[in-house]
């Protein structure tokens, strides 16, 4: 069955929080990784990675750049089939 | 009947018996870098964990650096420089395409006509060489191999690219590598991966440079997309030397990853998952990424400060522009 968006968006917020120490409840759709939450592009990779794992999804180098929002990432993530 | 050819023999295994580097004069602080770029010692920190680096001034060319990181290599072995059966000197940044920094190198040292060549495999230049080396004493074409990585890397540094301009350092690390009678070199895990080609490049070639239609040409990176390869590729290679030598991580007295950055050293030594009583070298803080030499530099201020000892097991891989790669364990000299 496919994750739904809450249930993408919890295990990316788990993940942000891991690598960086953010709270999962500041992980909302409408912030920006870089403007809001302040996650530098090698964090944003890291992050990449581990949702790739955790969402058995690919998500190409060229894609990342148009993550802009954690909503972007969830979207991406759910259209990829996690 | 045709008469049989002699093939030559070599030692039974190889081992690097002395190590040595050169560090430029001039140290060159963040606040120095962000004179040029957008940024603060504090981002470049952040970014990178470097806080300084040196730049080779006037009398500091590579192969100026070569002879003398060579010079104390040969002093830390023992061996004289008539014994030199060849010098390898890893760089991407002498700035003859012809003829090679190593012939230079060699007649410096005050060998005997040693054979030399440069070795083109950017960061991984000094693996590859190590390589290279262990297999020339093993196969009987040198008895003892000088191997050198030796960068001017300020020379091919956009001062006003903020993502590189503050990463680049210059150096040289050498290593002299001679018979031994135990292992002391494991095997090789090594690889090219050329569909990455421009990832890290030279801006323009030579060609577009004469033609007007190109300047100088700088040294470009993909900086995110090489921070993925690097540590979620490269360590993988990094547990394929240690199984391929039969080293356990538990048993290494250090591990000297390539000098590219501190927060590739960090996520590459957790993606190992390094257990945390292996020592891991950090050299990149005063020295910035130096390329081929960053390796043998590492290595020296390791064994200098005590933070590594001598006749400790070491893992060592290089990684860069090629993209290119190679992986040995080693036994510290």
């Amino acid at each position: 069955m496919a994750a739904s968006e809450q249930e993408i968006l919890a295990g990316l917020a788990e993940i942000v929080n891991e690598e960086t120490g953010i709270p999962t409840g500041d992980v909302a759709l409408d912030k920006s990784f870089t403007d809001d939450l302040d996650i530098d592009s090698l964090s944003m990779m890291t992050i990449v990675v581990n949702a790739e794992d955790k969402f058995g999804v690919k998500i190409p180098d060229d894609e990342v750049k148009n993550l802009k929002t954690v909503g972007d990432a969830v979207a991406f993530i759910q259209r990829a089939g996690a | 009947m045709t008469s049989r050819i002699t093939a030559s023999t070599g030692a039974a295994y190889a081992r690097i018996l002395g190590v040595g580097g050169y560090r430029p004069t001039r140290v060159v602080p963040n606040s120095e870098i962000v004179e040029l770029i957008d940024s603060s010692d504090e981002w470049i920190q952040e970014r990178s964990g470097i806080r300084s680096r040196r730049w080779a001034g006037p009398g500091e060319s590579v192969v100026e650096m070569s002879v003398a990181a060579a010079g104390k290599a040969l002093a830390h072995a023992g061996i004289e420089p008539e014994q030199v059966g060849f010098v390898l000197l890893a760089t991407v940044s002498h700035p003859y395409q012809t003829p090679s920094a190593a012939a230079e190198v060699s007649h410096r040292l005050g060998t005997s006509n040693a054979p030399a060549m440069d070795i083109s495999a950017a960061c991984a230049g000094f693996c590859y060489g190590v390589s290279l080396a262990n297999d020339m004493v093993r196969g009987g074409s040198a008895r003892y191999v000088v191997v050198i990585g030796c960068e001017r890397l300020s020379d091919f540094t956009d001062h006003f690219d903020r993502s590189t301009a503050f990463l680049f350092g210059d150096g040289a690390g050498a290593v002299v590598i001679g018979p031994s009678e135990e292992p002391a070199i494991g095997p090789t895990v090594w690889g090219a991966q050329g569909e990455h080609a421009k990832l890290i490049t030279q801006r323009h070639s030579w060609v577009d440079v004469r033609e007007h239609l190109a300047d100088f040409p700088t040294l470009t990176m993909q900086g995110q997309s090489v921070f993925r390869w690097a540590v979620w590729q490269m360590a993988p290679v990094a547990q394929q030397a240690l199984d391929a030598a039969g080293v356990r991580a538990e048993d290494l007295d250090a591990f000297i990853p390539h000098q590219a950055n501190m927060r590739i050293i960090d996520a590459m030594t957790k993606a190992l998952k390094l257990p945390e009583h292996v020592p891991v070298a950090r050299d990149i803080a005063e020295t910035g990424n130096t390329s081929a030499a960053s390796i043998p530099l590492a290595m020296e201020r390791m064994l200098a400060t005590g933070e590594a000892p001598s006749g400790g097991l070491a893992l060592t891989i290089g990684f860069g522009a090629g993209l290119v790669y190679a992986a040995q364990v080693l036994v510290l000299p």
